[in-house]
């Protein structure tokens, strides 16, 4: 299976880059232009398919690893094949 | 030897370290590579400031999975005394050995500069009748923005956990947090470099202090010449 796992910042968290990029978003003109949040993507293959087993094994993945609960989120997208 | 000071790929305040303890306090310590044991004889362990890993995915994320990570929660747990320097202080917080996370500094600069620090009434190591009410490190760092939910940022207030806070806030920390301890006591994190402020070619001397604090229960085990007082 193919997976892409989201990590954004926790709304709760500041977000300095977030706040930069809105800051040059807003000089060429996007004045309506809020909320930027930079966030990071992470693609990969696995093996096996979408399953509950799978998806506690990514859970403990993207917990431990991929993203700190502390100041991130995550989600994921599982495609097959 | 008695203070090991973990290396990881891209850690490169390590020899800094190894000098201070050994060459200015005199006291045996030797550096271990990430993927050996914590030796059994360590007394004491630094983890050091550098870019472990290239700080790809979050600064200290990788390195908590290292081998030499193992022995040394089980070390710390025992009450062993573990010090994290900059991005040792990131890598005991992504290990939870240290609570919260360090992120990018709200400037987006790196910060490079000899940084007044506040000192803390902490414990009976780290005050300000042992430091002084204040004194300066250097600092250098781009993600030294201390971050806690408000449950655990309390209970660092309440339990007097915060060692120094930042005279002039560089990178947005909450509440001007530069350094920190587990409830214990036998676990600090700081974001300043104390083994930069040692010597006479260094911009002070205020690290020596610091040191010698977190180095304390090793001195009354076992008394070790100190060279520079």
């Amino acid at each position: 299976m193919k997976v892409t796992v989201f990590v954004s910042p926790k709304n709760t968290v500041l977000d300095p880059q977030g706040a930069a990029v809105e800051h040059a978003m807003k000089s060429l003109g996007h004045e309506s232009v809020e909320g930027v949040r930079v966030g990071k993507t992470i693609t990969f293959k696995m093996g096996g398919s979408d399953s509950p087993e799978s998806r506690e094994k990514l859970d403990k993945l993207c917990d431990g690893l991929l993203s700190n609960p502390v100041i991130e989120d995550y989600r994921y997208e599982i495609e097959e094949g | 030897m008695r203070v090991s000071i973990l290396q990881f790929p891209g850690s490169n305040c390590d020899w800094d370290s190894e000098h201070a303890v050994k060459d200015v306090l005199g006291i045996p310590a030797q550096r271990v590579w990430h993927k050996d044991q914590l030796p059994a004889e360590t007394e004491a362990v630094i983890v050091p400031g550098g870019f472990s890993f290239g700080d790809y995915l979050r600064c200290g994320a990788i390195a908590r999975f290292s081998p030499i990570m193992r022995g040394l929660k089980e070390f710390a747990a025992k009450g062993g005394q573990v010090l994290g320097i900059c991005n040792g202080f990131q890598i005991l917080c992504e290990s939870g050995l240290l609570p919260g996370a360090l992120i990018r500094n709200d400037c987006l600069d790196f910060r490079c500069l000899n940084q007044p620090l506040v000192i803390e009434e902490s414990n009976e190591r780290f005050n300000p009748g042992t430091f002084g009410e204040s004194i300066i490190l250097p600092i250098a760092h781009g993600e030294g923005n201390y971050r806690a939910d408000e449950t655990v940022l309390s209970a660092l207030e309440e339990n007097d956990q915060i060692l120094f806070r930042y005279d002039g806030n560089p990178n947005g920390s909450m509440n001007d947090i530069a350094g920190i301890r587990n409830s214990t006591g036998n676990v600090y994190g700081m974001m300043p470099h104390p083994e930069r402020a040692v010597g006479s070619h260094h911009p002070c001397l205020d690290g020596l202090p610091v040191l010698k604090a977190f180095f304390e229960p090793l001195m009354q085990s076992r008394p070790c010449e100190v060279s520079v007082s």
